[in-house]
C-alpha cells in the first residue's frame, strides 16, 4: 500500500502560490488517514465480535441440540459398557443353607384380551371355557362384547394352555411375558416363604411382591437389581426341615391335635434349622386369608411366631435357673411343697402330691408347681421381670419373618405376688414357641443370650450374658434329669443324651372366664446332647388326645415328648451328630491353685 | 518443498479419514456382537434358573420319600438311624496273608546264603 504523503509538494506550492495556509493541507490529510485508521480497527472489531457470537451461538446450539435429543429419544442401555455378573435383573433366589433352591422364578406368560381387535367374540368365549373351565362365562361374555378395550383374562399359564390358546387363533387374545415365584418344594417351610403375587402390572412385565414370611420382610433385598444374581441364603436345612415336618404331621396325627409346631434351633449361632406349623398351606397357591373365625384355625397361621400360649412348666427351670444364679437356694436346697399352697383365694395345687418336701433338682424333675412358686416367692416380682427380660420374653423375636411382629407376649397388666408365683410356672403370661427356643438355647448356650435368626450365620453369637456358666450348666443337668428319671422319660433317645422339660398349659377359653378342662397346649422344650448342648428342639402339640392307654392321656409327657423324641431320632443323625455315650457325672474335683 | 508438504498433509488426512471409517464400522460391529452375546448370556442364564428349578422340583425331600417307598423293594432305603454311624476301629484291617505265597525264592545276598 502506498501511504500518502502527509504533506504532497504539489498542493503545498499551489497553496503558497495561492497564499493559502499549506499546513491546512498537512491537517486534513492528518485527518483523513486517522478516519482511515478507524474505520479499519472498527472493522476488524466487528469482524471479531462477530467470530465471537458465531462461536457462542454454535456451542450453545449444539447443547441445546443435544438436550433436545437426550429428552426426545427412548432411553437404552449402554452397550459398549462392561456387563456385569447380571444381566437378566429377576427377583433372587432363596436357598438354605447348603444352597438347594427354596424359592425361585419361572418364566411363563398372562393372557390379555384386546376386544376391539377381536374377530369372532362368541365363539372365543366357547374355546376359552373349554381351557379354563374354572372362568366366568358370563362375566367373560359381558367383557370381550362389550365397550372394554382391555382386560386380564388370566395370569399365569401353563405352555400347554399358551399352546391352546394360540390355537384358537384369535387375534384378540394376546400374551404377556411374566415372571412367576416358584416354590419347587410345595408346603415345605411354607410358613417361612410365606408366597408372594404380582404387584403393579403391565402388558410386558409385572412386579413380583412378597406379600409374607421371608419374601416380604426381605422385599427389598429380593428386588434389588444388585443382589439380583446372589441368592439369599437362609439356616434351613431343607433335609431337616422335611423330616421334621414329616414326623410332626405324623404325630400330630397319631395325638389327634389340631395345631402342632416344632423349631429346631442351633445353640452357638442362633441359627433356625427348622420351623414347622401344622396345619400348613402351599405357597405357590396361598390361600386367602380367613376373614372371620379364629385366626388361629387359619393354615396361614404361624404357630411358631404367632403363636402366643401359656407354655406351662416349661417356665419351671427360668426360675430355678435365677434362684441359683442369685445364690438363694442349691440344686439340693430342700423346697416345702406340701399343698395347696393358699394365696388369697386361689390355691396352687401339684399334678400329685409329691410330700411336703423335695430338693429343687426334684421340684423340676416332678414339675412341682407348689415348689416353684415357693422358689419365685424367694426371688420376687422384680428380680423375676428383669431376668424374662432379659430372656427376651417381653418382646416379640426378632426372627426375619413379618409375622413374628404379631407375636408380642401377653404380660400381665399388674405383675403382683401371685403373678409372680403363677409365671413361674408358666400360667399368666403367654409367649411363643420361638421365645421358648430362644431362651432355652441361651441355657443351653452356657448363659449368653441367643437371638434366633432365619438368616445363614458367619459364626457364633457372643450375647450378653443373662446368668453364669455354672448355673446354665447346673440347669442342664436338671433337665437332664427330667428325661433321664422324670415326666418326659419318653423323650430318651439313645445316645444323645436329651434334656428338657415338659410343660402342659391348659387352654384359656377364647371369650374369658378360666381355661379349659380338657384342652391343652403341650409343650417340649428339650437340648442335646445335654453334656454339650448344640441344638434345641421346641415341640407344641395343640390340643392333644392321647388314646392309646384306658384314659385319655393329655399331659406333654404322654404326647409332645414321644413325637419330640422321634424329631431327634430322626433330625440328629441328618445333622452328622454321632451318637454318644454320655459322660457320667464327674466327682465333686474343682481346680483350685495352691 | 511446500507443496510437497502439502502432498503428505493431504495423503495423511486421507489416511486418517480411511482410517477414522474403518475403526467407526468395526467398533458399530463390536457393539452388535456385544450385545448378541449379552443376549445369549440372559437367555442361557434363563435356561439355567430354569433347570435348576426342574432340578429342585424333582429332587423335593416329598418326591425322593415317595420313590423311596416305591422301590423299597430294589433298594430298601429307610431313614438314617444313629446306628449306621460307623467309627473308623470298628473297620477291620485287611488281611495281611492275600498275597500269593513265594514258592522260589531267588537269593539277593550271597553272603548269607550257603556254600554248596
Amino acid at each position: 500500500m502506498i501511504r500518502t504523503p502527509l504533506r504532497p509538494l504539489a498542493r503545498i506550492l499551489d497553496a503558497r502560490a495561492k497564499g493559502e495556509n499549506p499546513d491546512a493541507i498537512e491537517r486534513e490529510n492528518i485527518r483523513i488517514r486517522h478516519e482511515q485508521m478507524r474505520d479499519r480497527a472498527r472493522m476488524r472489531a466487528e469482524g471479531r465480535l462477530l467470530v465471537l457470537g458465531v462461536m457462542f451461538f454454535c456451542a450453545f446450539a449444539l447443547i441445546g441440540g443435544r438436550m433436545g435429543v437426550l429428552a426426545s429419544t427412548e432411553p437404552s442401555e449402554p452397550r459398549s459398557s462392561v456387563a456385569g455378573a447380571q444381566i437378566l435383573a429377576q427377583r433372587a433366589d432363596i436357598v438354605d443353607r447348603k444352597g438347594r433352591i427354596l424359592a425361585t422364578n419361572f418364566e411363563t406368560h398372562s393372557l390379555y384380551a384386546q376386544p376391539p381387535q377381536m374377530i369372532d367374540p362368541e365363539r372365543a368365549v366357547n374355546e376359552l371355557m373349554r381351557i379354563f373351565p374354572d372362568l366366568d362365562r358370563e362375566r367373560l361374555t359381558r367383557d370381550l362384547t362389550g365397550k372394554r378395550k382391555f382386560l386380564w383374562v388370566k395370569k399365569k399359564l401353563s405352555p400347554e394352555q399358551k399352546q391352546a390358546v394360540h390355537d384358537i387363533g384369535e387375534p384378540g387374545l394376546l400374551f404377556g411375558p411374566r415372571e412367576m415365584r416358584l416354590y419347587p418344594n410345595g408346603r415345605l417351610a411354607a410358613h417361612v416363604m410365606g408366597g408372594a403375587s404380582f404387584g403393579r402390572e403391565g402388558v410386558h412385565a409385572a412386579e413380583v411382591i412378597g406379600v409374607a414370611g421371608v419374601e416380604k420382610t426381605f422385599d427389598e433385598r429380593l428386588r434389588d437389581p444388585a443382589h439380583g444374581h446372589e441368592p439369599l441364603r437362609l439356616s434351613l436345612d431343607l433335609s431337616v426341615q422335611a423330616a421334621t415336618e414329616r414326623v410332626l404331621h405324623g404325630g400330630m396325627k397319631l395325638m389327634n391335635a389340631k395345631g402342632a409346631t416344632a423349631i429346631l434351633m442351633e445353640v452357638k449361632t442362633g441359627e433356625i434349622l427348622a420351623i414347622a406349623s401344622l396345619p400348613d398351606f402351599d405357597p405357590n397357591d396361598r390361600p386367602r386369608p380367613a376373614v372371620e373365625g379364629n385366626p388361629s384355625d387359619s393354615p396361614l397361621f404361624n404357630r411358631a411366631v404367632q403363636g402366643v400360649y401359656e407354655l406351662g412348666s416349661t417356665f419351671k427351670i427360668f426360675a430355678v435357673a435365677q434362684a441359683l444364679e442369685l445364690g438363694l437356694i442349691k440344686p439340693s436346697t430342700m423346697i416345702d411343697t406340701k399343698g395347696p399352697l393358699r394365696w388369697g383365694k386361689h390355691r396352687i395345687r401339684d399334678f400329685r402330691d409329691y410330700g411336703s418336701e423335695m430338693t429343687a433338682t426334684k421340684v423340676i424333675v416332678k414339675s412341682s408347681n407348689i415348689g416353684t412358686a415357693r422358689i419365685a416367692q424367694m426371688i420376687g416380682a422384680e428380680r423375676q421381670q428383669d431376668f424374662l427380660k432379659k430372656l427376651g420374653f417381653f418382646e416379640p423375636t426378632p426372627v426375619e419373618m413379618v409375622e413374628g411382629q404379631g407375636g408380642q407376649p401377653l404380660l400381665p397388666s399388674r405383675w403382683s405376688e401371685l403373678s409372680t408365683m403363677t409365671i413361674s410356672y408358666g400360667h399368666g403370661l403367654s409367649a411363643t414357641p420361638m421365645h421358648l427356643a430362644a431362651a432355652y438355647a441361651t441355657l443351653a448356650n452356657g448363659g449368653r443370650k441367643v437371638t434366633p435368626s432365619l438368616l445363614r450365620q458367619p459364626a457364633a453369637q457372643l450375647g450378653p450374658r443373662v446368668m453364669s456358666e455354672q448355673t446354665a450348666r447346673a440347669s442342664m443337668t436338671m433337665l437332664r434329669q427330667v428325661v433321664s428319671e422324670g415326666t418326659a422319660s419318653f423323650g430318651e433317645v439313645e445316645g444323645y443324651a436329651v434334656a428338657g422339660k415338659t410343660g402342659t398349659a391348659d387352654k384359656p377359653k377364647e371369650r374369658g372366664g378360666g381355661y379349659y378342662e380338657d384342652k391343652v397346649i403341650a409343650t417340649f422344650a428339650s437340648a442335646f446332647p445335654a453334656h454339650d448342648p448344640q441344638y434345641v428342639l421346641v415341640v407344641t402339640l395343640d390340643e392333644p388326645v392321647e388314646t392309646s392307654g384306658e384314659e385319655p392321656a393329655r399331659t406333654a409327657g404322654w404326647t409332645a415328648v414321644p413325637v419330640a423324641a422321634e424329631i431327634i431320632r430322626r433330625v440328629a443323625p441328618l445333622l452328622g451328630l454321632r451318637p454318644q455315650i454320655e459322660p457320667g457325672e464327674l466327682a465333686g474335683i474343682t481346680l483350685t491353685s495352691n | 518443498m511446500r507443496s510437497l508438504f502439502y502432498v503428505l498433509t493431504a495423503l495423511a488426512v486421507i489416511g486418517l479419514a480411511f482410517w477414522a471409517y474403518r475403526e467407526n464400522y468395526r467398533t458399530q460391529a463390536a457393539l452388535t456382537k456385544a450385545g448378541q452375546l449379552q443376549h445369549e448370556i440372559a437367555r442361557n442364564r434363563q435356561r439355567l434358573r430354569v433347570l435348576n428349578a426342574e432340578w429342585a422340583y424333582l429332587n423335593r425331600p416329598e418326591r425322593l420319600m415317595e420313590l423311596a417307598e416305591l422301590n423299597f423293594d430294589k433298594l430298601g432305603l429307610l431313614p438314617l438311624q444313629p446306628y449306621q454311624f460307623g467309627r473308623i476301629d470298628q473297620v477291620a484291617y485287611p488281611p495281611e496273608d492275600d498275597l500269593l505265597p513265594i514258592l522260589n525264592p531267588i537269593d539277593v545276598s550271597g553272603m548269607e546264603a550257603e556254600q554248596p
